[in-house]
C-alpha cells in the first residue's frame, strides 16, 4: 500500500528533475514555448494596464511614472521574452527533426540558453519590486535612461537582463548554424532543406551580428550610469545620437529576427493546407536572405527627425527592403492559387498572417518617404504599424506555427472549434484595437503619453482600442482551455496528422529521444510528399 | 516481437543519428567545435566592432586627439611598457599555435608544455595591464577619452581573461591525457580564440597609444 502510493511521487520527483537538467532539443523547445505563454500573460497584462488609462482622458489609475514603466516593460517583455523566444523554441524543437537530426550540435549549451531567458526576464521584472522598472521606453534614448532621469534600479537591472538575453540568443545563433551547417541527414541539402530551416539560418546570422552591437551599446549605457561615463552625454564630449546609432544597428534587424522564423513557420502551412508546393523555394530563399543582408542598411530610418543621417540613402534603402517581403507574398498567395485549400487552425492564422502583415508593411513604407516620415514620428501612426507587425505578423505566425506543430509535440489534436473561436476573437481584437492607432496617428496624438486633452478629439479611438485591446486578452482564454483540454482528452494525433511534407512528420508525435528510428529516402524538399506518393525510391533503411 | 521491435530501433537508431556523428571525423574538415568558435567569434568582432565605432564617432566628433588639457592623455610618450606587454601577448600566440601543431601530431608533453608557456604569458599579461592601470592617471570617468580608453581595454582585458582559463582547462585536461592528434578540438577552437584576442589587442595598442 505505501510503496504504491509512494511511486508515483518519486516518478513525478524525477520527472520534474528531467525537465529541469534536460538537453533534449525537444523538451527544451517546449520549455522556451511554457516560459513564453507565461511571459506572454505578464507582457499583456502590462499592456492592458496601458489601454485602462488611456481608455478616458485624465489620469484614472496610474501615476505618469507608472504609465512609463508599464509600457516599456510591456514593449520589453513582449519582444525579448515572447517573441523572440516563442521563435527559438519553435526552431528547437523543428529545426532538429527537419533536418533529420538526432539533437543540436551543442546540447548543454542549448540548455544554457534557454535557462537564461526565465532567470533574465526575472531580473527584468524584479524592478517594480526594487523601487520602479525600466521607464525610459524599450529604445532606452539617453538622456531619458541617464542616471539623471531614470535614477531608480529598474533602469540597470534592464541593461543587464538585456545582456543576458542577448548572450542567449547569441550561443542559440551559434548552435543552429553548427547543428544545420553540420548534422543534416544524408540527402538533405542545403536546396533540400524546408524554408522553417532557411529563415532559422539568416535569423541567425542576424542574431549573430547584430545582438553583440546592441550589447556594446548597453556596456556603454551602464558605464555611463554607474562609473561616470560620458558616452551619451553631450554635456561631457559625448553623443546622445550615437546611442541611437548603435541601438538601431541591432533593433532594426531585429524586426527582421523576430519575423523571418515565424515566415519560415507560414511557409511550412500554407503548402500543406493548400496541398501544393511552395510556390517558388528558391525565390523565397533568395528573398529570405535579401531581407537579411538589407536588414543591416535601413536602421537609420528611425532617426531621420534627428537631423544627423543621410536622409536619401536610408529613404531608398527602406523603399527597397519592402521588395523582398513582396516577392514572397506572392510566393504565399501563388501557393495558395487553385490549391485545396482546407481551412483548419493553422491554415486560418497563416491567412491571418498574411493579411495583417499586408497591412504592417503598407503602413511601414508610409515612414519611408522623408516628408511623410516627419509627419508621423513617434505618433501612434507607429505604434499601429510595429503592432500590425509584431502582433499581426509575428504573433499570428507563432500561433500558425503552435497549432500546426502541438500534435507532434504532445501526440494529441487540438481541438477545431476552440481553435476558430480562439482565431476569430483575436482578429476582431486585434484590428479593435489598432486600426484606430492609424487615425490617432495622423490626428496627431504622440505615443507615450499617459494623458490626452479631452477636446482633442482622440476619445472614442482611444476607447475603441481598450475594447479591443481587452478583447485580445479575452482571445487567449479558448487557447489555454483548448490546450488543457487537448492535452487530456484530445484525438490522438498519429505520426502525420496533416499529411505534411518534412522530416518532423517521418517519426511518431511525440518523437522518440532519439527523434528518428528511420528516415525516409531525401530526393526533394518534400521528402514526405515523396514517401506518401512512391515518387522516390526504397527508404533510406 | 516487441523485443524484435526494439532491437530495430536500436539499429536504426544509429543510422537516423548519422548526422550527429559528423563531428568525430564521419565528416572531414573543421569540428563542430571549431566550427562554433568560429561563429562565436563573428559575433565577438561585432561586439568590439560597436566598441570602436562609439570610438571612431567620438574621436572624430572630438577635434583635437587626445583632447587637450590633462597630460595623462598623452599615451604615447609612454608606449614602452605597453609595447613590452604586446610583445608578450603576441609570443603568447606563438606558444598557442605551437601547442596545437604538437598535439596534431600526437605530441601531448610538448602540447602541455606549450600550452603552460600560453597560460603563464597570459597571466604577466592582466597584470602587466593592472598595474598599466594603475599608472595611468586618468580614469573612466575622465570625459570620452577615459570612457572609451577604459571600455576597450578593459573589456579586451577580460576575453583575455576569458581566454586563460580556457587555456587552463585545456593545460589541466592535457594533463589528464586527454587529447589526442585525432581529438583535439578544444585545443583547437581555444587557439583560435586566443588568436583573436591578440588581433584584437593589436589593433587597440596601435590605435590607443600610437596613432
Amino acid at each position: 500500500m505505501a510503496t504504491t502510493a509512494l511511486r508515483p511521487a518519486v516518478q513525478q520527483r524525477t520527472s520534474l528533475y528531467e525537465w529541469l537538467t534536460t538537453t533534449d532539443h525537444k523538451k527544451i523547445g517546449m520549455l522556451y514555448t511554457i516560459s513564453s505563454f507565461i511571459f506572454l500573460a505578464i507582457g499583456g497584462l502590462l499592456a492592458l494596464g496601458v489601454r485602462t488609462e488611456l481608455a478616458q482622458p485624465g489620469l484614472q489609475f496610474l501615476d505618469e511614472s507608472t504609465y512609463n514603466q508599464l509600457f516599456t516593460m510591456h514593449a520589453s517583455v513582449m519582444i525579448f521574452w515572447v517573441i523572440i523566444p516563442f521563435l527559438a523554441g519553435l526552431g528547437n524543437y523543428i529545426v532538429p527533426l527537419q533536418i533529420g537530426a538526432a539533437d543540436m550540435a551543442f546540447p548543454r549549451i542549448n540548455a544554457l540558453s534557454f535557462w537564461m531567458i526565465p532567470f533574465s526576464g526575472l531580473v527584468v521584472i524584479s524592478g517594480f519590486l526594487l523601487g520602479g522598472a525600466a521607464d525610459a521606453g524599450w529604445t532606452a534614448y539617453p538622456p531619458l535612461s541617464s542616471i539623471k532621469y531614470s535614477p531608480g534600479p529598474g533602469m540597470n537591472l534592464w541593461i543587464v537582463a538585456l545582456i543576458l538575453i542577448g548572450t542567449s540568443s547569441i550561443l542559440g545563433a551559434v548552435n543552429f548554424l553548427v547543428t544545420i551547417f553540420r548534422m543534416r541527414a544524408p540527402g538533405m541539402t542545403l536546396f533540400r532543406m524546408p524554408i522553417m530551416v532557411w529563415t532559422i539560418i539568416v535569423t541567425s546570422v542576424l542574431v549573430l551580428m547584430g545582438t553583440p552591437v546592441l550589447t556594446s551599446a548597453l556596456m556603454m549605457l551602464f558605464i555611463d550610469r554607474n562609473f561616470g561615463g560620458s558616452f551619451f552625454d553631450p554635456a561631457t564630449g559625448g553623443s546622445a545620437i550615437l546611442w541611437q546609432n548603435i541601438f538601431w544597428f541591432y533593433s532594426h534587424p531585429a524586426v527582421y529576427i523576430m519575423v523571418l522564423p515565424g515566415m519560415g513557420a507560414i511557409s511550412e502551412i500554407i503548402p500543406v493546407f493548400s496541398r501544393k508546393p511552395l510556390f517558388g523555394y528558391r525565390a523565397f530563399i533568395f528573398a529570405t536572405a535579401g531581407i537579411g543582408a538589407l536588414g543591416f542598411s535601413v536602421w537609420a530610418h528611425h532617426m531621420f527627425t534627428t537631423g544627423s543621417v543621410f536622409l536619401p540613402f536610408f529613404s531608398i534603402m527602406t523603399f527597397f527592403i519592402g521588395v523582398p517581403t513582396g516577392v514572397k507574398m506572392f510566393n504565399w498567395i501563388a501557393t495558395m492559387w487553385r490549391g485545396q485549400i482546407t481551412f483548419k487552425t493553422p491554415m486560418l492564422f497563416a491567412v491571418g498572417f498574411l493579411s495583417m502583415f499586408l497591412i504592417g508593411g503598407i503602413n511601414g513604407v508610409f515612414s519611408a518617404p522623408v516628408p511623410v516620415d516627419y509627419a508621423i514620428h513617434a505618433t501612434y501612426w507607429v505604434v499601429a504599424h510595429i503592432h500590425y507587425v509584431l502582433f499581426g505578423g509575428s504573433f499570428l505566425a507563432i500561433m500558425a506555427g503552435f497549432y500546426y506543430w502541438f500534435p507532434k509535440m504532445s501526440g494529441k489534436m487540438l481541438d477545431e472549434g476552440l481553435g476558430k473561436l480562439h482565431f476569430v476573437l483575436v482578429m476582431i481584437g486585434l484590428n479593435l484595437t489598432f486600426l484606430p492607432m492609424h487615425t490617432l496617428g495622423l490626428l496627431g496624438m504622440p505615443r507615450r503619453i499617459a494623458d490626452y486633452s479631452p477636446t482633442a478629439g482622440w476619445n472614442d479611438l482611444n476607447l475603441a482600442a481598450t475594447a479591443g485591446g481587452f478583447t485580445v486578452g479575452i482571445s487567449l482564454l479558448p487557447l489555454l482551455w483548448n490546450i488543457y483540454i487537448s492535452l487530456r482528452n484530445g484525438k490522438d494525433a498519429g505520426n502525420d496528422p496533416w499529411e505534411g511534407n518534412t522530416l518532423e512528420w517521418a517519426t511518431s508525435s511525440p518523437p522518440p529521444a532519439w527523434n528518428f528510428d528511420r528516415l525516409p529516402a531525401i530526393t526533394s524538399e518534400r521528402p514526405l510528399f515523396d514517401a506518401r506518393h512512391g515518387r522516390s525510391g526504397s527508404d533510406h533503411a | 516481437m516487441s523485443l524484435a521491435s526494439a532491437d530495430h530501433g536500436v539499429v536504426e537508431h544509429d543510422a537516423g543519428a548519422h548526422g550527429a556523428t559528423g563531428a568525430t571525423g564521419a565528416h572531414k574538415g573543421l569540428g563542430n567545435p571549431v566550427l562554433g568558435m568560429l561563429l562565436f567569434i563573428v559575433s565577438e568582432i561585432m561586439f568590439f566592432g560597436g566598441l570602436f565605432a562609439a570610438y571612431f564617432s567620438l574621436r572624430t566628433a572630438t577635434g583635437t586627439w587626445p583632447p587637450a588639457g590633462n597630460g595623462a592623455f598623452l599615451l604615447h610618450e609612454e608606449v614602452l611598457f605597453p609595447a613590452v606587454m604586446t610583445g608578450l601577448l603576441v609570443l603568447s600566440s606563438v606558444t598557442c599555435q605551437i601547442a596545437v601543431w604538437r598535439i596534431r601530431r600526437g605530441d601531448r608533453k610538448g602540447m602541455n608544455r606549450a600550452l603552460l608557456m600560453t597560460v603563464l604569458l597570459g597571466a604577466i599579461f592582466l597584470v602587466g595591464q593592472a598595474y598599466d592601470y594603475t599608472q595611468l592617471g586618468f580614469g573612466i570617468a575622465d570625459g570620452v577619452f577615459g570612457s572609451t580608453f577604459y571600455i576597450l581595454t578593459g573589456f579586451h582585458g577580460a576575453h583575455v581573461l576569458g581566454g586563460v582559463l580556457m587555456l587552463a582547462v585545456c593545460l589541466y585536461r592535457g594533463g589528464l591525457g586527454q587529447f589526442s592528434a585525432q581529438h583535439h578540438d578544444m585545443v583547437e577552437a581555444t587557439s583560435i580564440y586566443w588568436h583573436f584576442v591578440d588581433v584584437v589587442w593589436i589593433l587597440l595598442f596601435s590605435l590607443l597609444y600610437i596613432i
